[in-house]
């Protein structure tokens, strides 16, 4: 395990302790309600956070 | 024959057929069926676990939830990513370990790391009782696929029965092989059938997503945000958090990284596997759509709303795709539900109870096995009516409860003895069990316990039981084992 690695939490951190505070409807982003534009945008950003961590680890090697 | 059912037939064609070529000559020892023989690259690895994890519960569900009960549904879209993000730190330690080991099923990796063959049985019976379940919804929802997209040209216990022989049949002869050649097809499928229908009919029906969801929230104030009590944030939070942890836990999923050529493929695919995820979301597009254009869709009638607003906007050819893609997320998830099952069977009852047993019995056993699970689910789905869904609930929370004892034993020793996991998980699977069969919530648990308490899943009372008789079972007997007469 190396410090970057802890970059991984950030999604759990997003989807579940920032739940409650992005519950709400509006406002409205790209046409998605707040709470599910939260979620998607969290989604997206899972992806690229494990692929900066997999090029960190790559670089490392 | 109407255009809808000639796509079918085609497409069921084509499944079948790719899935009985996917041998190609090999000789199917139990290595090679269960697992690929070890040789699955990143393509094919991603081809399996999209395909196991996007299932008919995706497809029919998520646009069902969507349209019955809202903003509770994005947990569909949570859950995942948080387990691919611990995958790429898990699943490589997992696979490490059992690759020089030839580990074939889930318990296997209980029985090498806490060296207790009984403690391999516990795993074997709550895997083939979570797998059962599972495999009864795939093929339920098949049967609705099929007879809405052929326009009750065919009643769903025929395509129960013709959908069950065709799985036997490729599961029998091709093994995982015959699973990742029809997840290739799916795949595409899914992708192009799910985007294209939550692109298109909100558009169609609204003008764009924004007039949609504010057409929503008009018709359903509130319906797009999570509730003060009930499904509120704490139920959604706990829901996503016991599901993220079980997600990996399944043992299809678990023996689906076995068949990996090496460990790099799953932190590729941890990249790439929440972007996939998004198809989620288009179809929770589509099942947002629906409210008002298929309106009166109560309970389990949810799930229809799709199939029926792309009937009302589609001519039968469209159709006859979008139910073809439908049961492709049967016939996939299926297939690898019925290797798993019977793999754990042959492998982690049958092998140790017939102590003679060579390498060609026990691969014998495993296909002997598969019509046997593939019926047996079959009349299940059938006769089994609405206990199958608390089953199927059961079996995400028996799952769940195998997380503890693997994290806890994969440094170089195991941190817990046999005794102790064994003892965790039986008492958190009896708990599940319990308050399944009561129908128990938190909120009937405790009456008095605060607003927040009664919204969380009732599973994380499970969940904490389980890790205190865990510990419990560690610090009053570290070196205790758990022998079981018949086998040792």
């Amino acid at each position: 395990m190396r410090g970057y690695h802890a970059l991984a939490l950030l999604p759990a951190i997003g989807l579940l302790a920032g739940v409650p505070f992005a519950n709400r409807l509006e406002p409205y982003v790209f046409g998605l309600p707040f709470l599910l534009f939260w979620i998607v945008a969290w989604v997206l950003a899972t992806s690229a956070i494990m692929g900066v961590i997999w090029m960190l680890d790559h670089r490392q090697k | 024959m109407n255009p809808a059912l000639a796509v079918l037939c085609l497409f069921f064609a084509i499944a079948v057929g790719l899935g009985l070529l996917a041998r190609r000559g090999r000789d199917m020892n139990l290595e090679q069926w269960s697992v690929g023989g070890r040789g699955f690259g990143s393509m094919f690895v991603f081809l399996l676990m999209a395909g196991e994890i996007y299932t008919t519960f995706t497809f029919l569900g998520g646009s069902g939830w969507a349209y019955g009960k809202g903003a509770p549904a994005f947990y569909i879209l949570c859950y995942g990513a948080i387990a691919y993000s611990l995958s790429y730190f898990l699943l490589p330690v997992i696979w490490r370990y059992a690759q020089p080991r030839r580990l074939v099923s889930q318990a296997d990796f209980f029985i090498a790391k806490y060296d207790s063959p009984a403690l391999g049985l516990l795993v074997s019976a709550v895997g083939v009782a979570a797998l059962v379940p599972y495999l009864v919804l795939q093929l339920k929802g098949l049967g609705i696929i099929v007879s809405e997209a052929s326009y009750g040209s065919i009643s769903p216990s025929t395509a129960i029965w013709t959908g069950t022989v065709a799985l036997i049949g490729y599961v029998v002869v091709s093994g995982v092989r015959g699973s990742a050649w029809t997840a290739a097809l799916k795949d595409v499928m899914i992708l192009a059938v799910v985007v294209a229908i939550g692109v298109y009919l909100p558009l169609h029906f609204y003008g764009s997503y924004s007039a949609m969801f504010h057409a929503v929230e008009r018709a359903k104030p509130g319906f797009l945000t999570l509730p003060a009590a009930g499904m509120s944030s704490v139920w959604l939070i706990s829901t996503v958090l016991l599901t993220a942890l079980g997600f990996f836990m399944w043992p299809q999923y678990f023996a689906s990284v076995y068949t990996a050529r090496d460990d790099d493929v799953f932190r590729k695919n941890a990249v790439l596997l929440p972007l996939y995820q998004l198809v989620i979301l288009f179809v929770f597009f589509a099942g947002f759509a629906a409210i008002l254009v298929v309106p009166g869709l109560k309970g389990s009638d949810a799930d229809l709303s799709l199939l029926r607003m792309s009937k009302q906007a589609f001519g039968p050819w469209p159709v006859g795709l979008i139910g073809a893609a439908g049961l492709l997320t049967a016939l996939v998830p299926g297939s690898m539900i019925l290797i798993t099952a019977a793999t754990i069977i042959a492998q982690n009852i049958y092998r140790p109870a017939a102590r003679a047993a060579t390498e060609r019995n026990v691969s014998l056993v495993a296909r002997a096995m598969v019509p046997v699970i593939a019926l047996v689910s079959a009349l299940m789905a059938l006769h089994g009516g609405q206990a199958i869904v608390a089953l199927l609930l059961m079996g995400y929370n028996f799952v769940t409860q195998l997380f503890p004892a693997v994290m806890l034993c994969l440094g170089e020793r195991p941190k817990i003895s046999a005794a102790a996991a064994f003892a965790g998980i039986l008492a958190g699977e009896l708990v599940v069990a319990a308050m399944t069969i009561a129908g128990a919530s938190i909120a009937t648990l405790a009456p008095s316990a605060p607003q927040f308490l009664k919204d969380m899943n009732v599973g994380i009372v499970a969940l904490g039981v389980n890790i205190i008789v865990t510990a419990g079972a560690a610090l009053a007997a570290p070196r205790a084992k758990v022998t079981i007469i018949a086998i040792e």
